[in-house]
């Protein structure tokens, strides 16, 4: 025997050690490390089969679901379905809420289930561990919304509601609040539907006043379960919205200022553009005072410079006396079209146009310098070039005018926008363009001796 | 004294009918005939009445579980011996030859238990001669009767493995589920011995566990010379042909397992080819086995027939066997000296005759094609120009198309293997618990996994959702003649070697060694395997053999390397003056 057949028993005896154990914990995956540690053979305290074989099946389950594959899936939660003997206990513990992710998805979709099997495998599992009751059974139950079972809903709703385990934690104390403003929001539904049926009847009728009691009967149990949720900080809008047209709709209309103004204003809550229109909304609907509008939607202004309410927040401005509004006027139009989105929102362009005449009118051209200095690099190509001249030309003519005349103030006659749409020749705009000329002639803030 | 106490009680047994009743250790009667518990307890027909009743409820309670958990007395090396016997069975059913189990892993076995003190000694680890005769068809088998000496001395109490055995008398001995010591065993396992099994660590011995029964079934197979290799027999294992996942299943219902029975016999990882591999020779060695039967030139373990085999197997023509017939014959790989198992030799080793014999085509290919990324596609051009231009003739080995074709099925196979394993059902009906109080929440798991495995399986079509393959030591199959032409066997390597006076020698006149230098420091290391050092040729070929036999590529490579070292022992015993090493090759 040579002597390297010795060596090629040893060298099996160290194999093992040598290679070491590769496993992330965390809840990560990379496809590609995944492959990588696939391919490191280990030996000794290795990953056992099992835990490899599982994990392959999740990925394959994964990859099927990309791909619509759902008998596939089924297929592959079939073995999946294993890890909950694992004997890892925190994998076992993972392991429900993957599955019902999972399995929710595939019995969603899949063509031969149905809202039976659907049901068991969610009453399945819930009962599979104790934190995952109420996460499935909010899932269940939108489920059931999404099938148009609303009763179904509700009794599943009400069952999660009144399930307690020992102490709860503090995160199931949210879940519960979620599930009971569902409930809520369900009972909306129900109530604002015979709202709608109230409104066809007669108010001397008979069925006039039964049916309004029990919309009464349905509000008072709403505003309880939607109640208790708003209070904890977080995006509620469809809950509050619900609830604001309850309150207001039996007159509580200090109850919903309340909510709306706690909703909008309470630094706890995530910045939430839409507490802030639901707010202005309901001040404007209560005739609130201007100044009380502007400060509602300044706070708008600096979350979403380009939300649709800017203009009517500079139409707002415009009419105030105040010196700061009217230059925050100029401010947000300028603001509004920043946004590539808006580039053609005539109304935005007609007001700047407007406004940009009133305010040089009023001797105020530090402000609109203010404002085109930091423009002006890349406004002549983002809004006046020669393309979009030709483009609005065709497409718009209206909004081509509004926009030569600004490019003419704030670029003066020679800029490429201006010279095209003036050149124009149009029977219906031969005035306006004339008069757009001696506009930009008076205004332009380009001083047409340099 | 229990059955004395129990005479009283004269109901007929709700199971059996038998009015033979023992009374259990928390006073309750069972049917001796059938080991059914009765509700009923002596405490209450005696007095009548117990004034706190929630008491005999827990009470009952409790009754129930333990009812359960009780069966056989049983020993952990039964069973072992039991799942080797099962492992002999399969074998048997898959073609070898019935003196395999009867005989040689019997004896292996026999000796395995006299080394280990277990048994067949004069002072057996346990104190009652308990014979174990579940490997034998027949449970009085003259064998075990035969050996008198061997066997352990029934009468001698000298050796107790516990406290509370040592108070056993001889009405243990009878085939009867509850006795003292199985209940005080069966706190931490189902078997006699569990706990102590699993704590004992013993310098010396070879401690029996599930992976080497494997170990034991490949020596058997290697002593009777079965066409079986170990690669094979690990996929046979895999493939559920042999068993070895769970294999307790098909343990008795009266064996219980639970609690460290389940450290020993739950296993959740399929076996590994080193890791077998070094378990037999270990084996071996305890086992002081003498020098295993010759592998002759007829042996199918002899590298000429496994290199015909793996050729066969991966589509190569076959005249490249008259080429593995030399590497063999000039390696001296081929001896039956080298090729035999001898676990008493110094340094005991033996041949990984699979893995060898695949090496052996890898250098062979590339004494034949180089595998530089380069020469391969030369010939392989030289080749598809010739075969177009002479479709009538017997075509020339074109290494491009092989490769494509290779390329493509083992890509298929490899996927569905992986497909296969993802599917793999590992835990079994029976499930194991490590104590009684985990007992109803295994229990409740497995049911409730059932019934959402039940769920998803309504979603799949009938057809089961793997097909289990029939056993075949062949994993592809090339038939000549077929219209794809996708079977090479019958190519010629004209295109490829060339006339030289009397002999054929192949044109490629290179050569490149896989491992330049061997490792000689304290690792052991042999040499490493990093991937992309290599060329992609090889990198195939590597990768083509290791999925075959189921074995890291490193291993692989590894023995490339021990041959070329053999076939090329003139240019290391040079010192490797050049970096690389070229060498001309004559035939």
């Amino acid at each position: 025997m040579s002597d390297f057949s010795e060596e090629l028993i040893e060298s099996k005896t160290e194999d093992d050690q040598e290679e070491s154990y590769v496993f992330s914990g965390t809840g990560m995956s990379f496809p590609w490390l995944q492959n990588h540690i696939g391919t490191i053979a280990t030996g000794g305290k290795k990953e056992k089969d099992f835990a490899q074989t599982t994990s392959a099946c999740l990925s394959f389950i994964q990859e099927a679901l990309l791909k619509h594959q759902w008998q596939q899936a089924a297929e592959y939660m079939h073995s999946y379905l294993q890890i909950l003997e694992d004997s890892d206990s925190h994998k076992r513990q993972a392991a429900p809420e993957i599955i019902w992710k999972l399995g929710s998805e595939i019995l969603f979709y899949h063509p031969k289930s149905n809202m039976e099997t659907f049901n068991t495998f969610a009453d399945r599992m819930k009962n599979i561990g104790v934190m995952n009751y109420l996460k499935i059974s909010l899932q269940h139950a939108l489920y059931l919304v999404h099938h148009g079972m609303l009763e179904d809903a509700n009794r599943n709703l009400s069952h999660a509601e009144t399930w307690r385990y020992g102490e709860k934690s503090s995160s199931q104390e949210v879940l519960i609040n979620l599930i009971q403003a569902y409930k809520g929001l369900l009972q909306y539904y129900t109530w604002s539907k015979k709202k709608l049926e109230l409104s066809t009847l007669d108010e001397d009728d008979y069925a006039y006043n039964a049916a309004s009691q029990s919309m009464l009967n349905h509000s008072c149990k709403t505003s309880v379960n939607l109640g208790a949720l708003i209070q904890t900080p977080g995006v509620w809008d469809p809950f509050v919205k619900s609830y604001v047209e309850m309150l207001e709709f039996y007159g509580d209309r200090d109850g919903a200022r309340e909510v709306l103004t706690n909703y909008a204003y309470d630094e706890k809550f995530p910045s939430n553009p839409n507490a802030h229109v639901y707010l202005y909304n309901f001040l404007k609907r209560e005739k609130a005072p201007r100044e009380k509008l502007i400060s509602v939607l300044k706070i708008l202004y600096q979350i979403v410079p380009s939300h649709k309410l800017m203009l009517e927040f500079h139409s707002l401005l415009r009419k105030s006396e105040k010196e700061d509004h009217r230059k925050l006027g100029l401010e947000v139009l300028f603001g509004v079209l920043d946004f590539a989105g808006c580039t053609k929102n005539i109304t935005a362009w007609k007001y700047l146009a407007k406004y940009l005449r009133q305010i040089l009118m009023g001797n105020h051209l530090a402000w609109v310098q203010e404002e085109w200095n930091s423009r002006k690099n890349w406004w002549p190509d983002f809004h006046f070039s020669s393309f979009w001249a030709k483009n609005d030309w065709k497409e718009d003519k209206t909004l081509a005018c509004e926009k030569a005349l600004v490019a003419g103030i704030l670029l003066g006659k020679g800029c490429r926008y201006f010279r095209f749409i003036s050149k124009q020749d149009d029977e219906v705009l031969r005035k306006k363009i004339k008069r757009i000329k001696k506009s930009v002639e008076n205004h332009s803030i380009v001083n047409p001796g340099l | 004294m229990d059955l004395e106490e129990a005479k009283e009680f004269k109901e007929r047994c709700t199971q059996c009918a038998a009015v033979s009743w023992g009374l259990t250790d928390e006073g309750k009667y069972y049917c001796t005939s059938c080991h059914n518990v009765t509700e009923r307890s002596k405490e209450v027909i005696n007095t009548g009445a117990i004034p706190n009743t929630k008491i005999q409820a827990i009470n009952r309670g409790l009754k129930r579980k333990r009812k359960l958990e009780k069966g056989w007395d049983w020993y952990v090396c039964e069973g072992f011996q039991q799942i080797l016997y099962q492992q002999a069975e399969a074998l048997k059913t898959l073609g070898v030859g019935p003196k395999l189990k009867d005989e040689v892993l019997h004896n292996f076995w026999k000796r395995y238990l006299q080394k280990s003190k277990q048994a067949y000694c004069k002072n057996p680890v346990y104190t009652r001669g308990r014979k174990a005769t579940v490997l034998e068809d027949n449970p009085s088998h003259s064998d075990w009767d035969s050996e008198p000496d061997l066997l352990s001395d029934f009468s001698c109490p000298s050796f107790v493995e516990s406290g509370p055995d040592s108070q056993l008398d001889s009405r243990t001995q009878k085939p009867f589920p509850i006795s003292k010591a199985s209940q005080s065993a069966s706190i931490c396992s189902g078997s006699l011995d569990g706990v102590k099994y699993s704590q004992q660590k013993e310098k010396g011995i070879v401690k029996m566990t599930v992976p080497r029964t494997l170990a034991f079934c490949y020596l058997s197979l290697l002593w009777q010379r079965e066409t079986i290799t170990l690669s094979d027999l690990l996929r046979f294992v895999e493939e559920g042909h042999i068993p070895y996942i769970n294999a307790f299943q098909h343990f008795p219902e009266e064996m219980k397992l639970y609690g460290r029975d389940k450290g020993i016999f739950a296993i959740e990882s399929w076996p590994a080819y080193e890791d077998i591999y070094k378990k037999m020779i270990e084996i071996a060695k305890f086992l002081d086995l003498p020098r295993f039967p010759d592998i002759t030139e007829d042996c199918y373990l002899h590298p000429d027939i496994l290199c015909m085999k793996y050729l066969m197997e991966v589509n190569l023509p076959d005249e490249m066997n008259d080429l593995t017939y030399q590497v063999v014959k000039m390696t001296g790989i081929g001896e039956v000296d080298f090729l035999t198992f001898d676990p008493i030799a110094k340094m005991a080793k033996t041949v990984k005759y699979d893995i060898q014999a695949v090496a052996v085509i890898v250098i062979v290919l590339k004494l034949l094609f180089l595998l530089d990324d380069n020469l391969e596609w030369t010939l392989s051009n030289i080749a598809e120009k010739y075969n177009e231009k002479n479709k009538e003739d017997k075509p020339w080995f074109d290494f491009r198309k092989w490769y494509q074709v290779m390329k493509k099925s083992v890509d298929e196979k490899k996927q569905k293997w992986e497909e296969a394993r993802a599917k793999y059902v590992w835990k079994s009906e029976k499930p194991l618990y490590h104590s009684s109080i985990d007992r109803a929440v295994v229990y409740k798991r497995r049911e409730m996994v059932v019934s959402l495995q039940k769920q998803f399986s309504a979603l799949t079509d009938s057809a089961p959702t793997v097909e289990k393959k029939s056993p075949s030591s062949f994993q592809f199959n090339w038939t000549e003649g077929d219209s794809a032409g996708t079977c090479f066997h019958g190519h010629s390597l004209q295109g490829i070697l060339k006339k030289k006076g009397q002999s054929l020698t192949t044109k490629n006149s290179l050569y490149w060694l896989s491992t330049q230098k061997f490792c000689r420091s304290y690792c052991k290391h042999v040499t490493t395997y990093e991937e992309s050092n290599f060329s992609l040729s090889y990198q195939f070929i590597i990768n083509l053999f290791s999925f075959l036999l189921r074995i890291k590529a490193s291993s692989l490579h590894e023995e490339v390397s021990l041959i070329e070292k053999r076939l090329f022992k003139r240019k290391y015993s040079k010192t490797q003056k050049k970096s690389r090493s070229r060498k001309r090759r004559k035939y």
